[in-house]
């Protein structure tokens, strides 16, 4: 199934690759993400394509040296158009003996292993748990193995600047970096550009990381270890401005634009938690834009203040992660009972309960469909990559408004986290989405009716406090169609219930017709949603290149499916889903349709990898 | 309102609905109050805005005339304080019970008034639960006889006024629902209070729990039972003032005035920077059971929630100007393919 790896920096002269995984690994206090994102900075500027995996433990300082500790940072750069981070890194830099052990089995057969040599001592060893010592005991015969002792290299090179004690090896992870730098031939200056800003204050730290980096690269350049570089050239692109993304800052810029193109102002309610904060964060900085974030109480405060706001005539967002969506539901019915625009963020961990907080899931897509009290059918989209987020959130937005609901917008911890580049879009092209609020009675006997409906959408009026004459009441309660006012009355809950069903339904001829681009006449449809898009269209090029046929259809929407879904899905003898859950798409599907489609599940907290999809396509049109 | 003519009367803040309260329940005479003032003040109509959650009290809003919401349970305050920060402009008032905002909604009630967020809260306590037909609350005395505590509640009771002063309130009264003229005058410094304020308001169930408040508004209890709080003024009461508090060692206790004299009695004081003394005061009674101070305990004006985040609004256009979306999206370092 593996691919033996391409690279080898102790043989030849310089080299092109295609494409190369790299995968940085250490503690998790080690830096290995600042070290991840600086490489892939500056392979974005550089102009290859990319996609990143952060892989980081729910500890922030796990024991030093332990295998739960071990933080990751993999990206692949490539000349090409790229979907995943790659399913095995090529290079691995392992700053200790956790590091190696936690990820030596992902590495590609003959990948070249480097290692932080002075880090391999008894008491490390012991800690990750070897016997022996990987690095003489001949274990590691198999690869491409490069010891370099870069905490000694580190201190010498930062012996002038003042550091001292533990702040001496923080550098390390710029060393590790600097030689990676040198190892594929990436510009200086993003990096330097960076530690300046970043450490500038500090001028012993900033000079310390600065020394590392360059201590890092030229050892490269000097040593015989290392023989070559490799050129992965820049990827063809479609023309225009990229920036690197990930789904999270995505999806907060998604947020503002979305309220500039809806014209209200943005009212962010959340709760602190894993891996959804920092969609706060990014919006906490953008007071200018008029954005409000509150960081509520509690998870029902934050959608209650959210609900608050959109019945003031805010657009009102909440964000969180699955054990916040269950605390949010009872809300979330009252947003839906009340018919008012609001939009709530699930980006999915592990679960159940406190679960893999730091690790992607795609298992709440039954909650969100099912898991609310009383009939209360809501709009759910998903995001499939970190750039698709700012449109996907931009048309939550547009649904929750034109049809005074709640939607809920479904991201992950994989998107949330790991980066693309995006080709930056022309604002100023943004779709109309506003809606408008009443400011005249809809009665006939002039009087103001909160819950006479749209005829088309089913949407009620959005009557704001400081209109004259429309004073109304919401609430909890059933409502009498029309009035809104208090109803125990059988027929009319019925017909309640039903407007609530059928204004969620008719979305579907609001929202564009699946198309099939390729291979439309293959046997073997694979359908998925979420972050999985980027393995499985992998996986599927992969088919492909084997000259074989498959079809792929990936959903944005959920609920209500799009209106051909059913009749695409028919024409296909097999549907393959691929979801990082027990099948939830799949249940949902052969419940709607008596469809016979076949569930690929996993749940290890990690993301499918293109092989995994490969294989079994393969399975399934060989069988 | 002088010698111009009130912009509302009673009538324009009652709406069409049938009000559904049990027949001499104390919320009647609350609501009665409420319209009453509200009509007084000068502020639009449309502006106002009535939040509830679950409970009896919290039917409130549908007799209310204004913008409302009848929401869910205990959430009240955290919808509100969306409501207020959202648009400060608005006049948002809480209507809860003890239930409401003392169990299920404890939360939120401490968190609005620690925010101080312009939100005006009033809490309807009847020390039962009404709406669930009669089990026992966080209000309700230990030993209390309930369908849920047939042989005696052994739950502790909150003391509302110590539970706001504790949570960084900074307006916080008590007033009784028969007693129209002071629950007027504390709507009325609630409303001109500017940040969170919490009204206690004792309420008759008269299913429930009848005459739970006896002390208070019986005829021949009241006076020897009520501390009317005013400030400036030492604490005195009594059919001839003849009884006082005085607050040594952080604590509060009642004295005959006589026996002291008045310079030893206590000088409330609704502005002091520390709320020990008025923590003292709230600490008199445990519902009440004999003297119990009415009135306003603390009013001590700070910074509201909503005014900061304006003022951070403000601050930040005025540095980076009005949000360049265009320019955001390309923040972190652009490049370009040709």
């Amino acid at each position: 199934m593996s691919e033996t790896s391409i690279i080898d920096p102790t043989d030849a002269e310089a080299q092109n690759v295609s494409a190369v995984a790299i995968r940085f690994a250490g503690d998790s206090g080690d830096g290995m993400q600042v070290a991840g994102t600086r490489f892939t900075e500056a392979s974005a500027i550089f102009g290859n394509d990319l996609a990143t995996f952060p892989n980081f433990p729910a500890e922030i300082r796990a024991p030093a040296g332990t295998l739960p500790g071990v933080s990751s940072f993999q990206v692949q750069i490539a000349d090409r158009d790229i979907l995943t981070a790659g399913d095995q890194p090529d290079v691995l830099v392992a700053m200790n003996p956790a590091a190696l052990k936690a990820n030596l089995s992902d590495l590609a057969p003959a990948g070249t292993l480097i290692v932080n040599s002075d880090a391999f001592e008894e008491r490390n060893l012991a800690k990750a748990g070897y016997d022996t010592n990987p690095l003489t005991d001949g274990s590691l015969d198999a690869y491409r193995l490069l010891e370099v002792p870069m905490e000694a290299l580190t201190k010498e090179a930062v012996k002038d600047t003042g550091l001292k004690g533990r702040g001496v090896l923080r550098s390390k992870n710029f060393f590790a970096l600097g030689l990676m730098a040198w190892m594929f031939d990436r510009p200086h200056d993003p990096t330097l550009n960076w530690i300046n800003h970043k450490f500038g204050k500090d001028e012993a730290v900033r000079s310390g990381n600065e020394l590392a980096f360059k201590a890092g690269y030229n050892l490269g350049e000097t040593t015989e270890m290392f023989r070559s570089t490799f050129e992965v050239k820049p990827a063809t692109l479609p023309p225009g401005t990229y920036t690197t993304v990930t789904g999270n800052q995505s999806l907060a810029w998604g947020l503002v634009a979305a309220a500039q193109a809806a014209k209200l102002p943005l009212f962010y309610g959340s709760y602190p938690i894993t891996p959804a904060s920092d969609i706060l964060h990014e919006l906490s900085k953008h007071r200018n834009f008029g954005v409000r974030t509150y960081q509520a109480e509690d998870e029902i405060a934050a959608v209650g203040a959210a609900v608050g706001a959109s019945f003031v005539g805010h657009l009102g967002v909440t964000g969180t992660s699955g054990p916040g969506i269950a605390l949010k539901s009872e809300t979330i019915s009252l947003a839906l009972m009340t018919e008012l625009p609001l939009v709530i963020v699930d980006v999915q961990r592990g679960g159940p309960s406190t679960g893999l907080p730091t690790k992607t899931e795609q298992s709440d897509l039954l909650m969100v469909m099912y898991g609310r009290h009383g009939e209360s059918p809501l709009p759910i989209v998903s995001i499939s990559t970190p750039a698709d987020a700012f449109d996907t959130t931009i048309e939550a937005v547009r649904i929750a408004i034109k049809y005074m609901t709640p939607v809920i917008l479904m991201s992950d911890g994989y998107i949330a986290t790991s980066a693309e580049p995006w080709l930056l879009p022309d604002v100023s092209q943004m779709p109309d989405i506003s809606g408008s609020f009443a400011t005249e009675t809809n009665g006939e006997g002039g009087e103001f009716l909160p819950y006479l409906r749209d005829p088309k959408t089913l949407a009620r009026p959005w009557a704001i406090p400081g209109t004259a004459g429309l004073e109304h009441r919401l609430g909890g309660l059933e409502k009498q169609d029309g009035t809104g006012d208090v109803s125990y009355n059988p027929l009319n809950h019925e017909k309640m219930t039903m407007l609530r069903e059928q204004k969620i339904v008719g979305i579907a001829d609001d929202i564009p017709e699946i198309e099939i681009d390729t291979d439309a006449d293959a046997d073997l449809l694979v359908l998925g949603w979420g972050s999985s898009y980027g393995a499985i269209t992998a996986g599927t090029r992969r088919i492909r290149a084997r000259g074989l046929k498959v079809a792929q259809v990936h959903l944005r929407y959920i609920n209500p499916f799009q209106r051909n879904l059913e009749e695409v899905l028919r024409r296909y003898p097999k549907v393959l889903i691929p979801e990082l859950n027990r099948g939830q798409l799949s249940r949902l599907i052969r419940s709607e349709y008596l469809i016979d489609a076949t569930s690929y599940s996993k749940v290890q907290g990690q993301p499918f990898k293109a092989i995994e999809i490969e294989t079994k396509i393969m399975e399934m049109l060989e069988s | 309102m002088t010698d111009t003519e009130a912009r509302y009367s009673r009538q324009d803040y009652q709406t069409d609905q049938e009000v559904r309260w049990c027949p001499g329940c104390g919320d009647y005479t609350i609501l009665a109050s409420v319209q009453k003032f509200m009509a007084t003040l000068d502020v639009d109509k449309e502006r106002v805005v009535f939040i509830s959650g679950i409970g009896c009290a919290a039917r409130f809003p549908y007799y209310m005339n204004t913008y409302g919401m009848h929401s869910i349970h205990g959430r009240a305050p955290a919808i509100a304080s969306g409501i207020a920060v959202a648009r400060p402009e608005l006049s948002v008032w809480v209507v809860t019970g003890d239930g409401d905002s003392l169990s299920i909604g404890g939360n939120h009630l401490i968190h609005a008034m620690r925010r101080n967020v312009n939100v005006k809260i009033l809490l309807f306590n009847n020390q039962i639960y009404g709406l669930t037909k009669g089990q026992y609350s966080p209000t309700s005395e230990v030993g209390k006889r309930t369908k849920s505590s047939p042989t005696g509640s052994i739950d502790h009771p909150f003391n509302p006024i110590s539970l706001a002063l504790g949570a960084e309130a900074s307006f916080v009264a008590r007033t009784i629902d028969m007693d129209r003229d002071h629950t007027n005058e504390m709507l009325q410094r609630a409303y001109d209070h500017d940040g969170s304020a919490l009204i206690e308001i004792y309420q008759n169930c008269n299913v429930f729990n009848d005459k739970a408040f006896i002390q208070l508004t019986g005829r021949e209890e009241r006076e020897l039972n009520r501390i009317k709080l005013e400030h400036g003024k030492p604490a005195v009461f009594g059919p001839d003032d003849e009884y006082g508090v005085v607050i040594e060692d952080g604590s509060a206790r009642i004295v005959e005035v006589s026996t002291v004299g008045i310079d030893a009695i206590h000088v409330h004081n609704t502005q002091a920077s520390s709320p020990a003394a008025a923590f003292a005061l709230s600490r008199l009674s445990h519902g009440p059971y004999g003297p119990t101070p009415v009135g306003v305990f603390r009013e001590k004006p700070r910074l509201t929630y909503e005014d900061g985040l304006q003022k951070q609004i403000h601050d930040a256009q005025a540095d980076r100007g009005p949000g360049d979306l265009q320019a955001l999206i390309g923040s972190t370092g652009t490049w370009t393919v040709k």
